[in-house]
């Protein structure tokens, strides 16, 4: 009773301040809700699809999923020609475009300087780092594909990765070496030591835990590509260590059994699924470590 | 007389040996930087090159144009860049204010320890293969679509005027605005680190003397941060669109694949992405041809808008540069 008669005595005499600091508390409020909700959104979404990838995939798990290959429907087997032509056309694809980066990420490091050619490169990369993969799919198609008479090879899909793979270690090998500081190159070229080996012997070495870190990134964005691999690296029931053939990969199969009715190639599907997405995050993580190890340990 | 010559001859032969090795070193580094213009250029005439034949037949037809027959050897591109844009408005839409609040979030309202694990949690969802985000969409959102949001959407917001054709249609669960359901999850990642970035490259001084002036968080992320750190959000907005733009396989999995406009969008439709996908490897001869113009036309789309959002974010970059 007191309660109200005290808050109807308040509210009769509010003032124009009164009022107008109550709205801003009121809108400081709903923008705080907002926040701390649109942070819940975020978080719910990656438990959401994290818990679906576990709870799927984690029936197919097994030995077989690892040492049989993909089957015919309806019958049991295992994904290991995909994850072995997967494990391959990474590891081409990265052979690749690793030392073409670093070289690149140099050249604009150390020689570009303030050069507008530079400027213009950097621009490039950035572009082709967020450009969408099946345009680079597309790209390799017409240019390893078509030449070679229009076989699907696993050789098409390890390129249509590296160029991928090309634009990220371009980036990171560049603010890697530009963080490296200039009394270092000073110091070592005053002593007569030629640029070359400035760079590859010392500035390399300086700058080597942030470059690891690119080509770690670089591999788990590539490991789950899959939209140019569907007419690059095409896809294959059978084992195969032929690179000038058409090769499995996990993306591929997942998505060729993901559309299927088929209840074996489901279940394999989703297990892929999970190692798949286990194996890019943990791969996300190190590399974060790595990166934050590295900074704490330089400051 | 010889000896003099031979003692010269030794530091300068080698200190020439050494020049040359520099100058073949930097040239090796120089052409495979070169590499990456070549890579972009070398994408797109490829994909222009192998759209010629449709070029040729269709003329600019092919942008203007709805009708899209393989059958009859008809191309016109209409129904797959109406659906490309139309499920990157609504990734935006969506995306660009969760970005923002997240941002804040991460910035100005979480406590200092529990920054860094939840950012962290944020960026692990761009780290998520898109082929997952499809299955995930097309196994769990698609059927909740189905049978909850659709019905309401129908009844609800359905019955609206102007607005409310595009909320009208069947319970099919795929369609566009699923999709870009879907792609908004996916690029809230890309937008929000960008924001939360540039928002930490306001000078504290700034934000102290507006706290110390009695404003509250919200007045000074909304009149002292946003406007510091304009230029470089939108170009994050414009980052996490070109994303949008070109994915694939997310959006191949929920969108139903159909080339047929519709206004709704509760109905099936395509991106440009997703009917290169489905359809690339069986084409042959003239179709072939359109799906590379097709590939070439997204080509230049996000080309523009990345282009536009590494301009907006240098912009950023270059007044922290000087001040």
């Amino acid at each position: 009773m007191s309660a109200s008669s005290v808050s109807t005595v308040t509210t009769s005499s509010i003032t124009v301040a009164d009022k107008l600091y109550r709205r801003r508390a009121f809108s400081n409020r709903v923008a705080l809700v907002f926040s701390y909700l649109t942070a819940a959104f975020g978080l719910f979404f990656l438990a959401w699809i994290l818990w679906t990838t576990i709870s799927k995939g984690i029936g197919g798990i097994n030995i077989a999923l690892f040492t049989q290959s993909t089957p015919p429907p309806l019958a049991e087997g295992g994904l290991a020609n995909a994850f072995f032509g997967s494990a391959v056309m990474c590891a081409v694809a990265i052979l690749i475009g690793t030392p073409l980066g670093i070289a690149a990420g140099t050249w604009l490091a150390e020689y570009a300087g303030a050069r507008k050619i530079g400027t213009v490169i950097r621009f490039v990369n950035d572009i082709l780092l967020s450009a969408p993969s099946i345009v680079l799919g597309l790209f390799v198609y017409t240019l390893v594909v078509a030449q070679m008479g229009g076989g699907f090879s696993a050789i098409a899909g390890a390129i249509a990765l590296a160029f991928i793979v090309l634009p990220v270690v371009v980036r990171t090998t560049d603010e890697m070496l530009r963080l490296v500081p200039a009394q270092m190159r000073e110091a070592a070229l005053s002593l007569g030591v030629p640029q070359w080996k400035v760079i590859v012997q010392i500035l390399y070495r300086g700058a080597s835990a942030g470059i690891v870190t690119g080509i770690l990134l670089a591999l788990a964005r590539i490991s789950g590509e899959t939209a140019p691999l569907l007419f690059t690296s095409f896809g294959n029931q059978y084992f195969s260590f032929d690179l000038t053939r058409a090769m499995a990969s996990v993306p591929v199969v997942m998505n060729q059994y993901t559309a299927s009715p088929y209840e074996s190639w489901q279940t394999l599907a989703w297990a892929g699924a999970l190692v798949l997405t286990a194996f890019v995050l943990l791969l996300s993580l190190a590399a974060r470590a790595i990166l934050l190890r590295n900074k704490t340990s330089t400051e | 007389m010889t000896t003099i010559a031979a003692r010269s001859a030794l530091p300068d032969t080698r200190s020439r040996r050494d020049e040359m090795q520099d100058r073949g070193f930097s040239y090796v580094l120089a052409i495979t930087a070169f590499l990456v213009l070549i890579a972009l250029a070398g994408a797109a005439l490829s994909m222009l090159w192998g759209g010629r034949t449709v070029l040729a037949q269709e003329g600019w037809g092919f942008f203007f144009s709805s009708d899209w027959n393989p059958v009859e050897n008809h191309y016109g591109a209409l129904v797959p860049i109406y659906g490309t844009l139309v499920t990157a408005i609504i990734a935006m839409i969506i995306a660009v204010p969760v970005s923002f609040g997240i941002a804040l979030y991460l910035t100005e309202v979480a406590p200092p320890w529990l920054r860094r694990p939840v950012g962290t949690a944020i960026e692990l969802l761009a780290g998520i293969p898109s082929i997952i985000y499809g299955m995930w969409g097309l196994f769990v959102l698609v059927p909740m679509m189905t049978e909850h949001v659709t019905p309401w959407l129908n009844d609800h917001i359905g019955t609206l005027p102007i607005i409310g054709p595009l909320f009208q249609g069947p319970p099919l669960g795929i369609g566009m605005l699923t999709a870009g359901l879907v792609l908004s999850i996916m690029v809230i990642p890309f937008i929000s680190a960008v924001m939360r970035d540039v928002f930490l490259t306001v000078p504290s001084r700034l934000k102290e003397s507006a706290y110390a002036l009695g404003s509250t968080r919200w007045e000074v992320v909304w009149d002292v941060v946003l406007p510091y750190t304009r230029s470089a959000v939108v170009g994050g907005v414009f980052l996490g669109l070109g994303r949008a733009l070109g994915e694939t396989m997310a959006v191949a999995y929920v969108i139903g694949n159909t080339v047929r406009f519709s206004v709704s969008l509760l109905e099936p439709g395509t991106t440009i992405a997703a009917l290169i996908a489905n359809d690339f490897a069986e084409a042959t001869d003239t179709y072939r041809s359109a799906l590379l113009l097709l590939g070439f036309v997204l080509f230049i789309v996000t080309f523009v808008v990345l282009a536009a959002a590494r301009l907006m974010l240098m912009q950023m970059a270059r007044r922290e540069g000087t001040t």
